[in-house]
């Protein structure tokens, strides 16, 4: 008897780990309010201490910034709360925490494709315009802390896209300038991988496996062909001749081998390794890989022979998609004005330019892009400046994670054959209007 | 005074157990229900649904992605727990061979199992990436970690590659409290090797073999790390019900999350009582230590290895 008592409680036991990742998963749903709690007045009193919750700036800059801040409110000093590495588990403790009303959580570290979730959940507040100098930033950085034309948050850094490509084997090839289409990268492909040198190469790779990498790849690529994803209000608009010419320049990349086979695992990482042991020609990347690629330790074997542009467009000039983070204020915080004044001063171009000194990140600030002494640094400043001026942000819709989900699914379907791009179009248009009109 | 004693581990078990589990049953039974207002400001509130969100998970694009999750994790618990137990009793009956360097085999079989499993996920994505070592051993062009066959074999390969030296320790432990005598009578009588095997060897360790394998069972049921670090999250041929669970959870969908949750677990439970019963596993082992107390006591003079 008692043994067979036990045999229950061991597989009790057993479970009972499984019942308590469940309640942690319900815990915060359980307690969500019938309805949201009217909006609150854009007032913005109180000073204090507050917290700044972000990811880990692993280079310092951030730290130094704050740190000026402190010594100089010593009554409204800022403590860093820091989040795990994965964005997916940035964005459950933040939601969690909004969820809750918590005052923990003063100024906030999101994503820029989180903006509209947050904003239209209230989870943030709206920000004066005159707050900011919008007028000095990248238009793009500016539209991407933006939820149905009201400012929700304070543009800190941005990203876009890259267009490396092998400037020694277009130069052997007697090509002068890089590519500006699609059609100008296949010619020039043809012409360099004749070279005895390029025996072997691939022309082109991107981010093609199945995560947020081919969301952005794909947005690139329907972008690029005059399209876009979703309209102003969030609903889809991929069913059309655009998103398809984009959506096939991809798939038709991968059937008539323009890209390496196995690029369909590519994420950011394996993208870098191929273009650095010089195995493709082109690569759309984020500036972070231009480091590494022109690294002289012998790390790299494309050293001295690379060069970026921005990236070539399908039908027209390329357009990059906008990676980046922004700093918004919680709502449940007590000491709202001095998350104001500390947005304010963290987000300054005299920041942002200090901040340069230590971090790669790139700033919002089209100045800073020309500055002399920082291109000297970062010779592809001015580029990625072209590819910002031009950039468009992923879809801006509540459920970005959800819609991000479906986008992968149905584009990872057409470029690995599974599905033909009318098909994998027309499903994708069916989920995310779902989506939206929930 | 027994019932007071054991009044505190009933508040535990009642606050981390039966809490947990009936909070997570009753947030089953309702959906959010979420829509945008014409400001673009998200309405929200809860319903009621009933068993909606257990019907949903049968109908629709809902119910074919849960449908693959629990064939993927059935599928996975069994090809992984049959080739590691098959692997895990080859491997204990190696190392219950005395010979040079024994204990240093034993140590070094443990290292997989001591191994986080997400390190072990990091570790094999590098062999298993499209010029990784995998693909060059082969020599072949195999894309193990896009959607396909492959990145089941993949999964299999290095669930199999961690978990067979649980069993095979489990199942090494079972062994050496088998007594020497019993193969030395076996061995006058003529017994060869298979035949040592099939009567002593396998008889006497059922009973640890068995929970060696319940154990992973119930785990292997929960899989959730090795496919998401390895092939990563939202790949369907993978997908198991414990990642759906948090992808579910990460949409803030938790009602749903909840129905997936409360589904595994039930799953669970009912694949640990059939095995118990139907097989007579001896999960706190106390036939097991028992038996072993009595041969200790026959044989005080038996050889200890």
């Amino acid at each position: 008897m008692i043994q067979r008592s036990r045999t229950w409680q061991s597989i009790l036991t057993t479970s009972a780990s499984l019942a308590i990742a469940a309640v942690a998963l319900t815990a915060c749903g359980a307690s969500t309010p019938q309805t949201k709690a009217a909006s609150p007045a854009a007032a913005f009193e109180g000073k204090g201490p507050i917290n700044y919750v972000s990811s880990r700036d692993a280079s310092g800059a951030a730290q130094k910034s704050i740190d000026e801040w402190n010594a100089s409110h010593p009554d409204e000093k800022v403590s860093v709360v820091e989040l795990p590495d994965s964005a997916d588990q940035q964005r459950q403790q933040l939601v969690q925490n909004a969820q809750i009303k918590a005052d923990t959580f003063g100024v906030v570290n999101l994503d820029v494709v989180w903006t509209s979730e947050f904003a239209a959940n209230k989870w943030i507040m709206p920000l004066p315009k005159d707050a900011l100098p919008v007028g000095s930033m990248i238009d793009a950085t500016v539209n991407a802390a933006t939820y149905r034309d009201t400012l929700y948050a304070a543009p800190y850094y941005t990203d876009g896209a890259l267009f490396y490509y092998r400037s020694d084997l277009l130069e052997a090839a007697g090509i002068a300038a890089p590519p500006k289409t699609w059609d100008e990268m296949k010619t020039a492909c043809k012409a360099v991988l004749a070279l005895p040198q390029a025996a072997g190469m691939s022309c082109y790779t991107g981010q093609f496996d199945k995560n947020e990498g081919l969301t952005v790849n794909f947005t690139e690529a329907v972008a690029s062909a005059g399209g876009t994803l979703v309209d102003s209000e969030g609903k889809p608009t991929v069913d059309t001749a655009a998103a398809k010419q984009g959506l096939s320049a991809l798939v038709d990349g991968f059937k008539d081998g323009l890209f390496p086979s196995d690029a369909i695992t590519y994420q950011e990482e394996q993208g870098r390794r191929a273009f650095q042991e010089g195995k493709v020609l082109f690569l759309r990347n984020w500036p972070f890989v231009y480091a590494s690629l022109s690294a002289t330790d012998g790390s790299s074997s494309v050293a001295n022979k690379f060069n970026v542009t921005s990236i070539p467009g399908i039908s027209g000039p390329g357009v990059s998609t906008l990676g980046g983070r922004n700093l918004a204020i919680s709502p449940f915080t007590q000491n709202k004005a001095t998350a104001l004044e500390f947005i304010k001063f963290f987000t300054s171009e005299d920041q942002a330019e200090k901040r340069l000194a230590l971090s790669s990140r790139a700033p919002v600030y089209a100045s800073l892009y020309t500055n002399p002494a920082v291109v000297a640094k970062r010779p592809f400043f001015p580029t990625l400046l072209v590819s910002l001026d031009n950039a468009q942000p992923r879809p801006k819709v509540v459920q970005y994670g959800a819609t991000t989900k479906a986008i992968q699914e149905e584009a990872y379907a057409a470029i690995s054959g599974k599905k033909d791009t009318n098909t994998a179009l027309a499903d994708m248009q069916a989920k995310l209007a779902a989506l939206s009109s929930k | 005074m027994a019932a007071l004693l054991l009044s505190p581990t009933a508040v535990v078990l009642a606050l981390v157990i039966a809490y947990p589990l009936i909070s997570a049953i009753h947030q089953s039974l309702y959906a959010d229900q979420t829509g945008i207002d014409a400001d673009g400001f998200v309405t929200e509130g809860e319903t009621f649904v009933g068993l909606g969100n257990y019907l949903n998970l049968l109908t629709g694009d809902a119910g074919d992605r849960f449908l693959n999750a629990f064939a993927n994790t059935t599928f996975f618990t069994l090809t992984t727990v049959s080739l590691e137990t098959i692997l895990g009793l080859i491997l204990a009956l190696a190392m219950n061979r005395a010979f040079r360097g024994r204990s240093f085999l034993r140590a070094s079989i443990l290292i997989p199992w001591a191994v986080p499993t997400a390190v072990s996920g990091l570790l094999w994505r590098w062999i298993f990436q499209s010029d990784g070592i995998a693909n060059n051993l082969l020599g072949s062009e195999i894309l193990w970690t896009a959607e396909g066959a492959a990145s089941k074999i993949a999964v299999i390969v290095a669930e199999v590659w961690k978990t067979a030296p649980f069993i095979g320790l489990l199942v090494l432990a079972g062994m050496q409290v088998i007594p020497e005598e019993v193969y030395e009578a076996a061995k006058i009588d003529g017994a060869g090797w298979w035949r040592q095997l099939g009567s002593i060897t396998l008889p006497l360790v059922k009973p640890t073999l068995l929970v060696a394998v319940l154990f992973r069972l119930l785990d292997a049921l929960r899989m959730f790390d090795l496919p998401f670090v390895l092939i990563g999250p939202g790949k369907d041929s993978v997908e198991t019900l414990s990642m759906l669970a948090w992808d579910e959870s990460n949409q803030l969908r938790y009602g749903s999350a909840s129905a997936f949750a409360v589904i595994l677990f039930l799953y669970v439970a009912v694949v640990a009582v059939v095995f118990v019963k139907v097989l007579g596993a001896d999960v706190t082992g106390t036939k097991e230590l028992r038996l072993a107390r009595k041969k200790t006591r026959s044989q005080k003079a038996g050889p200890a290895s």
